[in-house]
């Protein structure tokens, strides 16, 4: 084990290749490399990178069975804590979590643990499928809203707990973001079909197409549908617009439609499947999260010739993963920065032909403490394009938090949880993930739904 | 899976089916819709719930044979199944007692107009329906809506039955004759912005119902937005019914037809493709 050996680099399709296609860019590591990046570890006696991970998985432990060859021993260590492992290898943004903490981060690069988790998930799927255990039953019902990550890992360690519990999504397919919001091409959605099956071989059901606050209220599942607890995992489902003129133009899309049509409704492979999506030469993602650079690298390989990410702030305050922001580079988006449209004008039809813009600079920091962008006086440009993608966040849907009278909700309409335990104002209900902490990352809102697991048992074995 | 238990042809391109899905019908409200989806690689469609039927654990969809997904559906049978549905979705109508209301249903709009003029007989209105088609052959349920209104008025086109005329022509009239309270018209959307056009100078509160294209139908995409006075509302969880006088017709009627190209060349496949050949 030695400091010599460099960080293993994460083979990738070639840019000019991977944007005709919606395959995974990422190809993930051999068995040899694998085994190699695990050698690096150093095996730390009181290991710093455990503390970044929101689900506490035993990073050090698991990586010394990868570094003998033992990936059953390594998949076995980290589904006790991670019911997920394929999809967080992917998405997490490590760099901010556990690797951020690796000591060999300090001098060199840190092991780079979420190939390592992905390629042990990956590893696993090849095999013959093992039974999952059930638990015996305890007998309580917990009911979980929202089949997306925070819903997934609550009900998944609930389950491992020996707890009945039912999952209630809204579309037609468990997932959440994993399977409408994230592309294809940086997680395939065979992955999160896997992950789901897992979770249900766990003895967890699914009920589809179940929007609660229509179908049944909060109230109504602990009352009469006989469920002992409740968890709310709905996420950020509620686009953000601008509120500047143009905007309800033909072919101006939130970042939810654009994705999801693509992602979820398989517009990529239209008039094969039925859902159209229209991307024009010239496309503007008004944006600089990962929401934003995916949507940039969704519309080139859905041949637009011209994709922009548009921002008013620098590079420096871009809130998207670097190798995301990489990623998108390469491939050939271009990036306008301190930029941001005031107006869209449209076409005789109402389609959208250009956006006016306005040029900006960084002032004094503002509360989240970065340089507040400026507006230039008559610094007003005219780009023309053909659609326009608004990826500048999603607030908390309301169907679930109107429809639940004693919520308590901040002023922005999150529900109000306790950090820890997920326990909301209401006995009985507990809530995690996006619809508290609003818009955040997918190993976030599955720490959330770990901690509430973890409260919830608690509650059902104290009543 | 949601099974059909009743399957029939009310008109021309009109298809009727009757659905087992009893979580929706207990809770289902007049003015309420539901999102289907029939395949694999299927579109997801709004379409508003002309009935509903708690005893029965059903409920019931009319839709116009236009597009890939209702052609399918025109041929589906009793006993088949579709493969989603999800509801009830949208905020209910606002019935209460107003005193003399009109409702007026054009086209396949009879449909969702039918719940919502049993609702407001229910409550004690005094209910004057106004339902129309091109001709006799596109006019259906002229009895149920009967059943619910204390005055049933029918306009065609063409004069095959009824008032040979506008729905709007017969609303005049109504007008000139009585004090309405309050109006809801479903339809095409020309029809509806002619009914707001109609009440407005006689300031009579007029609900219209959209039905813009959606996706999800739950809040999340935002692709059924519509300008009402000064606000964006999503239809699909702020509406379906506006008020009519507020809402930006001409703007709703070019979203409407964004795809129009891409249902072409969707309906163009559909008919090579037909009974899954696979010939192409």
């Amino acid at each position: 084990m030695s400091l010599k050996i460099p960080r293993n680099p994460m083979p990738t399709q070639d840019a000019k290749e991977r944007i005709k296609n919606f395959n995974e860019v990422a190809l993930g590591y051999t068995k040899e490399t694998a085994i190699y990046e695990a050698r690096r570890c150093l095996q730390c006696k009181r290991p710093l990178c455990m503390q970044g991970c929101p689900v506490e998985v035993d990073i050090p432990e698991f990586i010394a069975e990868v570094a003998k060859g033992e990936f059953d021993k390594a998949i076995e260590i980290i589904k006790t804590k991670n019911s997920l492992p394929a999809v967080c290898g992917r998405v997490c943004p490590q760099e901010n979590q556990c690797e951020k903490y690796c000591i060999l981060g300090k001098k060199d690069e840190p092991v780079a643990i979420g190939r390592l988790e992905r390629f042990v998930a990956d590893w696993e799927a090849e095999q013959v499928a093992k039974e999952v255990e059930r638990k015996k039953s305890t007998g309580k019902k917990v009911a979980v809203i929202g089949a997306g990550p925070a819903g997934l890992t609550c009900a998944g360690d609930l389950a491992k707990l020996g707890h009945e519990v039912t999952v209630f999504e809204a579309l037609h397919t468990p997932g959440g973001v994993l399977m409408y919001g994230i592309p294809e091409f940086r997680l395939p959605k065979e992955v999160v079909r896997r992950e789901i099956e897992y979770i249900e071989k766990l003895g967890v059901k699914f009920e589809n197409n179940s929007v609660i606050g229509k179908i049944y209220t909060v109230d109504e599942l602990l009352e009469q549908e006989g469920f002992d607890a409740v968890f709310i995992g709905t996420g950020a489902g509620l686009p953000y617009f601008m509120g500047i003129p143009g905007e309800n133009l033909n072919g101006v899309y939130s970042a939810n439609e654009f994705l999801t049509r693509t992602n979820l409704m398989c517009a990529y492979d239209f008039p094969n499947s039925c859902t159209p999506i229209k991307v024009g030469k010239k496309i503007a993602v008004i944006g600089a999260g990962n929401v934003a650079m995916d949507a940039a690298r969704t519309a080139l390989r859905l041949g637009a010739e011209e994709s922009y990410i548009i921002y008013r702030r620098s590079r420096n305050e871009m809130p998207a993963r670097h190798e995301e922001i990489e990623h998108a580079e390469e491939e050939g988006v271009e990036f306008m920065l301190l930029t941001s449209p005031v107006e869209f004008k449209g076409d005789e039809n109402g389609n959208v032909k250009s956006m006016v813009c306005i040029r900006y600079k960084l002032g004094e920091p503002d509360a989240s403490g970065r340089k507040k962008p400026v507006p230039i006086e008559g610094s007003e440009f005219e780009i023309e394009v053909d659609n326009v993608v608004m990826a500048i966040g999603q607030g908390p849907n309301p169907l679930v938090p109107s429809s639940t009278p004693g919520l308590e909700l901040t002023k922005w309409g999150n529900i109000v949880a306790n950090e820890e335990t997920g326990q909301t104002s209401k006995k009985g209900v507990f809530a995690g993930g996006d619809i508290v902490t609003g818009a955040a990352t997918v190993i976030l809102a599955m720490g959330a739904g770990k901690k509430a697991a973890k409260a919830i048992h608690e509650y059902l074995t104290e009543c | 899976m949601y099974k059909i238990i009743h399957q029939e042809k009310i008109g021309e391109n009109l298809g009727l089916l009757e659905i087992e899905a009893p979580q929706i019908a207990n809770k289902a409200k007049a003015g309420q819709f539901v999102i289907v989806r029939i395949a694999e690689k299927g579109e997801r469609i709004p379409l508003t719930i002309a009935d509903f039927n708690k005893e029965s654990g059903s409920i019931t969809l009319i839709f116009q044979e236009v597009g890939r997904t209702t052609l399918r559906m025109g041929q589906m049978k009793k006993g088949d199944f579709l493969l989603d549905l999800v509801g009830p979705l949208g905020e209910p109508s606002e019935i209460e007692n107003y005193g003399t209301v009109v409702c007026i249903g054009g086209g396949v709009g009879i449909a969702p107009i039918y719940p919502i003029a049993r609702a407001l007989k229910e409550v004690g209105n005094k209910v004057i329906s106004i339902v129309g088609a091109r001709c006799e052959n596109l006019l259906f349920w002229v009895e149920k809506m009967q059943a619910v209104s204390d005055e049933l008025l029918i306009a065609t086109d063409d004069g095959s039955v009824g008032y040979k005329g506008f729905v709007t022509d017969v609303l005049k009239q109504v007008l000139s004759e009585k004090e309405i309270d309050r109006v809801w018209a479903i339809g095409p959307m020309v029809m509806m912005r002619s009914v707001a056009d109609v009440t407005r100078p006689h300031q009579i509160k007029t609900i219209v119902s959209l039905n813009p294209i959606m996706v999800d139908g739950t809040g999340m995409c935002g692709a059924c937005r519509v300008q009402v006075g000064e606000e964006t509302k999503f239809a699909c969880v702020d509406g379906p019914e506006f008020d009519g006088h507020l809402v930006d017709f001409e703007l709703a009627m070019r979203r409407l037809v964004y795809y129009k190209d891409e249902e072409k060349r969707a309906l163009a496949q559909e008919q090579c493709h037909g009974g899954g050949c696979g010939c192409h």
